[in-house]
């Protein structure tokens, strides 16, 4: 999708996907909440900047493409998709119920614009660097990226480093990874569960240049992208440093809204702090605009 | 019966010898040839995954993934998403040994059309010792929604077996040996994903056999024949889809059934007859081949001879299982 959207455009629209969260995930009444309201201004730069799709046909063979390998926090994903056409927002209150589209852990048979299926972690940078392998050397298909989000703690898993070794030594320089590092997993704080720092020395030393950024900085997210899409040495892996709930003060920075959905009054709090947004979501000098 | 072509000298002590794994890699070479999209990953073992021909005659539709298997199916799960029809082979021990979890979301559940190619499974891989006798990987493979189980029984078979699987628009498993076994297969004989072949007519008993286990049954069913017992010896190289036809006719007619493989007996090949029969037409069933325990170095004869699985011990099972058991069968 080109980027129509101004900057300030798109932090509305990471607000409206925010909500989105909330009502599905109360709608639910299970899921995962920390990580999805944490990587949504992220997920909003990719499905309303930086990648080239088109949600009315998401099978486009010249599309970019998007990997989530941290499969539990799909609900930011559904409300991008919806968001941007894939398919109607009503949809969105059918996440994990019987019947939908809309699966606990995304299935890409289930629902068209979906590149993979995941849910156990650790084997989305393996799919996605399969497909950028094909991208550069079977294909001869320059213009395309893969994009794949990775969740921090997920950096506990062998399978990780295995791919980030095989697209080190295959320079796949089409493949840009995300890693949300909210230092947060489900027992706690990821340096206490397993330590993952030097984590931007270890992607180095796996043959890939390493960007680091503010994950609510959609601008820095749009920078890094584009840098991502400008070295061609090499994969690029953005390490986007993100507040685990953002936008709803009392799930910031609390591991225990990691796998939890809101209660009633819980949501309705947070779509309330999150239509006057207390200023949190803003960034000096860019702030959302009263609407 | 449909007609199946058996090699003439199948019972000769000189019948012809190869490696199953030696006909996957003519097979390969072969379904590259005919579609550019078919691609090899392998896992630090492409001579003896006999991937090597493939990587000869199309190196830049080879990738070499080292030592990482879940890195191995992982990545051909995204290659499949781009459209390309991936082999990835290591030992059956390691894939889908060491894999299982990504074969099952990633490509299961995902559906996409990768090509599992377990080398050195079974009592074949002897010397190696236990862990790298892979006995369950039929059990594990089998019971994934979406995925074509193949144990084919001879190096012609297994060339067949893999240009169909390059054909298939599915997952598929294919389990493949390291130590030369007869050929019992020409080039005739016809081979078909989800087929089960009735190789010698029988009154008395069905014998089931999958993978180079078939060519044992045969020469049991010889020494059988000789001792007046007629058994019918039904080659069952693919485990899932499993041919329910084929089989319910033979034992509907002889009344009793056994299975042999060289793998666990819960969960392969005699564990899918157990359940058919179980389910559509009770009947006495013996389930040969590896009873709930591991391996151990040796040589593959001397492991079978332990292990109670050559021809002529199958035989001396066969007529105790014949003897002792009426031909019954039940439908309901």
């Amino acid at each position: 999708m080109s980027g129509q959207l101004t900057i300030t455009q798109l932090q509305q629209k990471a607000n409206d996907i925010r909500e989105d969260i909330i009502r599905m995930l109360e709608a639910a009444g299970s899921g995962h909440s920390a990580g999805p309201l944490g990587m949504a201004d992220i997920i909003t730069a990719l499905y309303f900047n930086i990648m080239n799709i088109d949600p009315k046909n998401p099978e486009w063979e010249d599309r970019d493409l998007f990997f989530l390998s941290n499969g539990h926090t799909v609900p930011v994903q559904y409300a991008a998709m919806a968001e941007a056409g894939y398919f109607d927002t009503e949809e969105l209150i059918t996440l994990r119920k019987f019947g939908s589209r809309l699966q606990g852990h995304p299935e890409r048979e289930r629902l068209p614009g979906l590149e993979n299926t995941s849910g156990p972690l650790g084997s989305g940078l393996s799919q996605a660097a399969g497909y950028a392998y094909s991208l550069q050397y079977l294909d001869d298909q320059k213009h395309r990226f893969v994009y794949v989000m990775m969740g921090d703690g997920e950096l506990d898993e062998g399978n990780i480093w295995e791919a980030a070794m095989f697209a080190g030594k295959y320079k796949l320089s089409q493949l840009i990874a995300f890693v949300d590092r909210n230092n947060i997993q489900i027992d706690g704080s990821t340096e206490d569960v397993m330590p993952l720092e030097d984590l931007r020395g270890k992607w180095e030393s796996f043959g890939w240049h390493v960007l680091e950024i503010d994950g609510h900085n959609i601008e820095s997210v749009i920078d890094a992208a584009s840098t991502g899409r400008a070295i061609t040495n090499r994969p690029t892996v953005i390490i986007a440093h993100t507040i685990p709930g953002k936008g709803v003060p009392f799930m910031e920075y609390d591991y225990h809204w990691h796998g939890i959905a809101p209660n009633s009054d819980q949501a309705k709090e947070a779509l309330i702090k999150l239509r006057t947004l207390d200023g949190k979501i803003t960034h000096e000098g860019q702030g959302v605009e009263a609407s | 019966m449909s007609h199946y072509p058996l090699n003439p000298d199948l019972f000769s002590e000189d019948v012809k010898q190869e490696p199953i794994r030696a006909g996957f890699g003519r097979g390969l070479k072969a379904a590259g040839e005919q579609n550019n999209q078919v691609i090899a990953l392998c896992a630090d073992l492409t001579d003896s995954t006999q991937m090597s021909l493939f990587k000869e005659s199309f190196p830049g539709r080879f990738i070499e993934i080292g030592v990482a298997e879940q890195n191995l199916v992982t990545v051909a799960s995204g290659l499949a998403r781009a459209g390309k029809i991936p082999f990835v082979s290591s030992y059956a021990a390691f894939s889908p040994g060491r894999n299982w979890e990504q074969i099952r979301t990633t490509i299961a559940l995902n559906n996409q059309p990768v090509k599992i190619v377990g080398s050195h499974a079974g009592l074949y891989t002897g010397a190696d010792g236990a862990t790298h006798q892979m006995l369950e990987d039929l059990a594990l493979m089998r019971v994934l929604p979406n995925m074509v189980v193949l144990a084919p029984g001879d190096s012609i078979e297994a060339e067949k077996a893999t240009r169909a699987m390059a054909e298939s628009n599915q997952p598929n498993y294919i389990r493949v040996a390291r130590e030369k076994t007869p050929i019992f297969s020409t080039n005739e004989s016809p081979f078909e994903i989800g087929k089960a072949y009735v190789l010698r007519e029988g009154s008395e008993i069905s014998l089931f056999g999958t993978g180079a286990m078939t060519h044992k049954l045969l020469v049991a069913a010889k020494i059988l024949s000789e001792k007046g017992i007629e058994a019918e010896v039904v080659h069952v190289p693919t485990i899932k889809p499993l041919d329910n036809e084929v089989i319910i006719a033979s034992v509907r007619k002889t009344g009793r059934a056994l299975s042999a493989e060289e793998a666990q007996i819960a969960g392969g090949l005699g564990g899918a007859i157990a359940e058919l029969l179980g389910e559509t037409l009770p009947t006495p069933l013996k389930r040969l081949g590896m009873q709930d325990r591991f391996g151990e170095s040796g040589k593959p004869d001397e492991l079978f001879d332990y292990f109670g699985l050559t021809a002529e011990k199958m035989a001396d099972q066969i007529v105790d299982f014949v003897q002792n058991t009426s031909q019954y069968h039940r439908d309901y």
